[in-house]
């Protein structure tokens, strides 16, 4: 629910900035709420509550630009505040592309729920929090000796946000969430390896804890005993819940401050093929009560939903308003909202079976990637699989290679993606990937 | 959010994620009462618009259910950034940050909630959330505070918040004109002035009240180069607990020829062979090396809760005589360094292996208790909003025995590593990566080719038992440091000798 007081600060803000010299403003008020609770050996580790607000303001004065932000909201001091921002940012160069977007690209208000909160979040009682976490820990007591620590953790959260543009645009965003997770440590002889599962919802009552202890600790047993393997080219299987590891390189270079400053080895290939015809990615802000769902950018554009990858052919960049002016592309968004893929038909157990040699990758360790060049290296772990068959865990590999090569290289796509993620990312497989162990 | 998991902790010197870090002129301090980096407690309460009495009442709500321990954290943050785009001073932008965290802990169980509004009701009712920890009902007498002093390691001359954005920006411009005349293949420079000042108040229910200053500066350089279609990036960056003073020529002469040597060196660079080989990491930043493969494993949460892969090996011998690990939270101006830590802990010179002996961990409060020895003042938080945990300060390794030429001349096929942009490690598998941004390839004990953009990954205990040489030129590097665990980032310094390790995994390319 709207905080009157709030909207009421943010609308003043913006009146004060643009009555003290700058020529436009947008400020944005923001508070939440969150809540976690820790537990290990049934005993609560850590309850930590917290209530936060604050303010942040973009000023657009004489040609020059700044951005500020402030969680001490007494109008005396956020005078002082505004006032001096204004006058500190005279001392700049002129920047021509800064002002705010285009009017007819801002969201108008529309009042479409995407359903993303709960009414319910402050009536839930503290003891159901702590119950869930201890839940999450208790169902692994007992499944294993090798068991050192299970972790159970609660969190949640509630976000309020108000966006106040002078050029008359103004939105309200509301949403919050709740998560369940586990983290399993296992004692593997020399090693002791862990793992983790979490599950996550934007309603209470959808939010379930069962399974998640087990299948972390189920997830942490299978990596004992892991060998690092001979180097080589092989198949590469990613598991859904790491493909958003090597996606986000690939995302990179699409944004439009890498565009701009010459770092982004994506620059001119709109239209082009940068990947095999199974890939295909849309954009989608609308999903219902999805992660990332909304109705405006940072920038106060109203949201579109977008086809940024279609059968490997690259559709469109991510470019904020900033960027756009200055490359002049008309702006899309500066961020990505929700990922939606084209699925296959198949889910991880039988992309598994069809591997003839290579490593089912669960999880990445490191790494990085050029965004100017595409080059690109990251530990992995995971179980080698050879005919289909997996025959051991994997730890201590690296892959390497370049993302103008790897994603022609995708041959399968699973038919298992993440709907509880902003990025519902299915499981993908390739081949030809230079893997090096021993 | 809840997807950052405490098992998977990793580190970040790179510089090109400055989005949303917070340039006023001489930014003063929002309707509280001024204080500078000579005020002393007085001023401090009064800055924060406290009194004694008021923390003995915060401090005995905090314990009214039975804590063992309660400790409160005031903190005044503001920072400022400057940066340089497309040849021009054009973007600029400033952030506070104001509250005070409280926490109480009953054995190893912590309770904490924090207020960005600081009155004796605000501070309460936060304490009474953190009091909820325990469960019984206790009457505490007030606790008689005594100011704890502590040694000043990070003098500055000039404090950031009287130094006005009209004189940062003539630096900026001059940095990037520098790199553009050194020459004529780049194409994009981008610059960064970030500097902070944060004010800490911190009083626990032993008796102890402190007040710390902490200053940081950071100076960064992107640059581009092309060379007919082809197009290489490197970054350089500074970053000490210093202040206005620390800006130069000479200063930016060294940012400007490493970032136009280092992008040079790109446009020869070749990806080596994979697989497993000698690495001679170069003194300086390959401490990360020791941050990722053997620090974080030595933080004393992780070995108190049984899940590091050194658990079990206090005492024993981890590696070569003349290998010795140092955690050390003292050296002047380096961005590691505290006065004091973030639960009120004199910081020191931790020894975590002294001559190839596991000697120490590193401990907050909770696992110095735990393990019965005194705490090592690496209590760390990233501000009033989280809970200290135990972190690394400015990690390095001692001088060895060799010599930089030997070790080279030692390696018939291997790698030298000299620039890294960031690491990982998993605390119970041991398993870790740092990944390469530029080097050599060693053939028959000379540096010949340029590498780059190459992951190298080893395992914790195997790593530190094959480190077979170290060299004599131990060097901290001052780079922009940041780890992350447990959500939270701190600024941290890493050092290294030119050091051998006889064997890791190098991601490259099968022929």
């Amino acid at each position: 629910m709207k905080d009157n007081k709030k909207v009421e600060l943010a609308q003043w803000a913006s009146k004060y900035a643009t009555e003290n010299g700058a020529k436009e403003v947008s400020v944005s008020v923001y508070d939440s709420k969150e809540s976690e609770v820790e537990v290990r050996k049934q005993k609560i580790e850590k309850i930590q509550e917290s209530i936060q607000s604050g303010l942040s303001i973009k000023l657009y004065v004489n040609g020059k630009y700044s951005t500020h932000s402030t969680n001490r909201l007494d109008r005396n001091d956020l005078e002082k505040f505004i006032k001096e921002a204004i006058l500190g940012t005279d001392y700049l160069a002129e920047d021509q592309y800064r002002s705010l977007p285009d009017r007819h690209l801002c969201y108008e208000g529309t009042e479409k729920d995407l359903n993303l909160y709960d009414s319910n979040y402050d009536s839930i009682d503290p003891r159901q929090k702590i119950d869930l976490a201890m839940q999450v820990e208790a169902e692994t007591t007992g499944m294993d000796e090798r068991i050192i620590s299970v972790s159970g953790s609660y969190n949640d959260g509630s976000y309020r946000s108000y966006l106040v543009l002078s050029n008359g645009v103004e939105g309200f965003k509301e949403s919050t969430s709740y998560s369940v997770s586990a983290s399993a440590s296992i004692n593997g002889g020399d090693s002791r390896p862990s793992d983790y599962h979490y599950n996550a919802a934007r309603f209470w009552d959808q939010l379930s804890g069962e399974g998640v202890g087990k299948y972390a600790v189920e997830r942490a047993l299978r990596k004992i005993g892991a060998k690092t393997i001979q180097s080589g080219k092989m198949e590469m299987l990613i598991e859904n819940r790491s493909v958003g590891r090597v996606l986000s390189s690939l995302l990179q270079p699409m944004y439009g401050y890498n565009l701009q400053q010459k770092r982004s080895f994506l620059e001119g290939k709109i239209g082009q093929k940068i990947a095999s015809d199974l890939l295909s990615i849309t954009d989608n802000p609308f999903v219902e009560s999805g992660r990332n769902s909304r109705l405006y950018d940072d920038d106060g554009l109203a949201s579109r939903k977008m086809t940024v990858i279609e059968n490997g052919i690259l559709q469109t960049y991510y470019i904020d308003d900033y960027y756009g002016k200055k490359l002049d592309m008309e702006p899309t968004t500066g961020s990505s909202s929700n990922l939606i893929f084209e699925l296959g038909n198949k889910d991880l157990t039988a992309l598994t079976k069809d591997m003839n040699e290579g490593i089912l990758v669960t999880g990445f360790n490191g790494g990085n990637s050029n965004p100017a060049t595409g080059d690109f290296s990251v530990g992995v772990e995971g179980f080698y699989v050879k005919k289909g068959e997996i025959l051991h865990p994997v730890s201590g590999m690296n892959i390497t290679g370049n993302h103008k090569e790897i994603w022609n290289h995708l041959i399968a796509v699973g038919n298992d993606p993440l709907t509880d993620r902003a990025w519902q990312t299915p499981s993908m497989m390739f081949e030809g990937v230079d893997f090096s162990g021993l | 959010m809840n997807n950052e998991f405490s098992r998977r902790e990793f580190i970040r010197t790179g510089s090109f994620s400055l989005a949303g870090m917070a340039i006023l002129p001489s930014f003063l301090s929002m309707g509280c009462n001024r204080i500078t980096e000579q005020s002393g407690l007085e001023e401090y309460y009064a800055h924060f618009n406290v009194s004694k009495e008021m923390i003995q009442k915060v401090i005995a709500e905090g314990l009214s259910r039975g804590g063992d321990y309660c400790d409160l954290y005031f903190e005044h943050s503001l920072s400022n950034y400057v940066g340089l785009q497309d040849k021009q001073v054009n973007r600029a932008g400033s952030n506070i940050d104001y509250g005070v965290g409280v926490r109480v802990l009953k054995g190893d169980q912590t309770g904490y909630a924090f207020s960005e509004e600081i009155s004796l009701e605000a501070m309460k009712k936060v304490a009474k959330t953190a009091a909820s920890i325990a469960n019984e009902s206790k009457d505490y007498p007030p606790i008689n505070l005594q100011e704890r002093v502590h040694p000043e390691f990070c003098k500055v001359k000039t404090s950031w918040e009287d130094v006005s954005i009209k004189q940062k920006i003539p630096f900026l411009q001059k940095l990037n004109d520098k790199v553009f005349n050194l020459d004529d293949k780049v194409a994009k420079v981008q610059v960064y002035l970030d500097d902070s000042s944060s004010y800490i108040l911190f009083a626990n229910s032993e008796g102890v009240i402190s007040f710390d200053y902490r200053p940081m500066v950071s100076f960064i350089a992107v640059c581009v180069m092309e060379k007919g279609d082809r197009r290489e990036d490197f970054f350089a960056s500074r970053s000490m607990r210093i202040g206005y003073e620390y800006l130069n020529e000479e200063l930016m002469d060294e940012i400007a020829n490493e970032v136009v040597e280092g992008a040079n060196k790109q446009f020869e660079a070749v990806k080596p062979k994979a697989g497993q080989m000698e690495v001679v990491l170069a003194a300086g930043g390959a401490g990360i090396l020791l941050h990722e493969a053997m620090g974080h494993a030595f933080e004393a949460d992780f070995n108190r809760k049984e899940t590091s892969i050194f658990s079990d090996k206090m005492g024993q011998k981890v590696g070569e005589d003349f290998v010795t690990i140092i955690d050390d939270g003292t050296n002047p101006n380096y961005r590691g360094t505290l006065n004091i830590d973030d639960e009120g802990i004199l910081t020191q010179k931790t020894k975590m292996v002294e001559n190839g002996v596991l000697t120490g961990y590193l401990h907050d409060r909770i696992s110095a208790k735990h393990y019965n020895v005194a705490p090592t003042g690496n209590g760390r938080r990233e501000s009033f909003r989280y809970a200290p945990i135990p972190r690394m300060r400015n990690t390095y390794m001692e001088a060895g025995p060799h010599t930089k030429e030997d070790i080279i001349a030692s390696v018939k096929d291997g790698i030298y590593v000299d620039t890294f942009t960031n690491g990982e490690v998993q605390i119970g598998a041991g398993d870790f990566t740092f990944y390469v941004k530029s080097g050599y390839l060693i053939e028959n004990g000379k540096l010949t080719q340029p590498i780059k953009d190459v992951n190298l990954i080893g395992n914790g205990p195997e790593a530190l038992r094959q480190i077979s040489m170290v060299g004599n030129d131990l060097k901290i590097d001052c780079g922009t440091g940041t780890c992350g665990k447990g959500g939270q980032g701190v600024p941290v310094a890493m050092g290294l000798p030119t050091v051998k390790v006889a064997q890791l995994t190098v991601g490259g390319i099968n022929a």
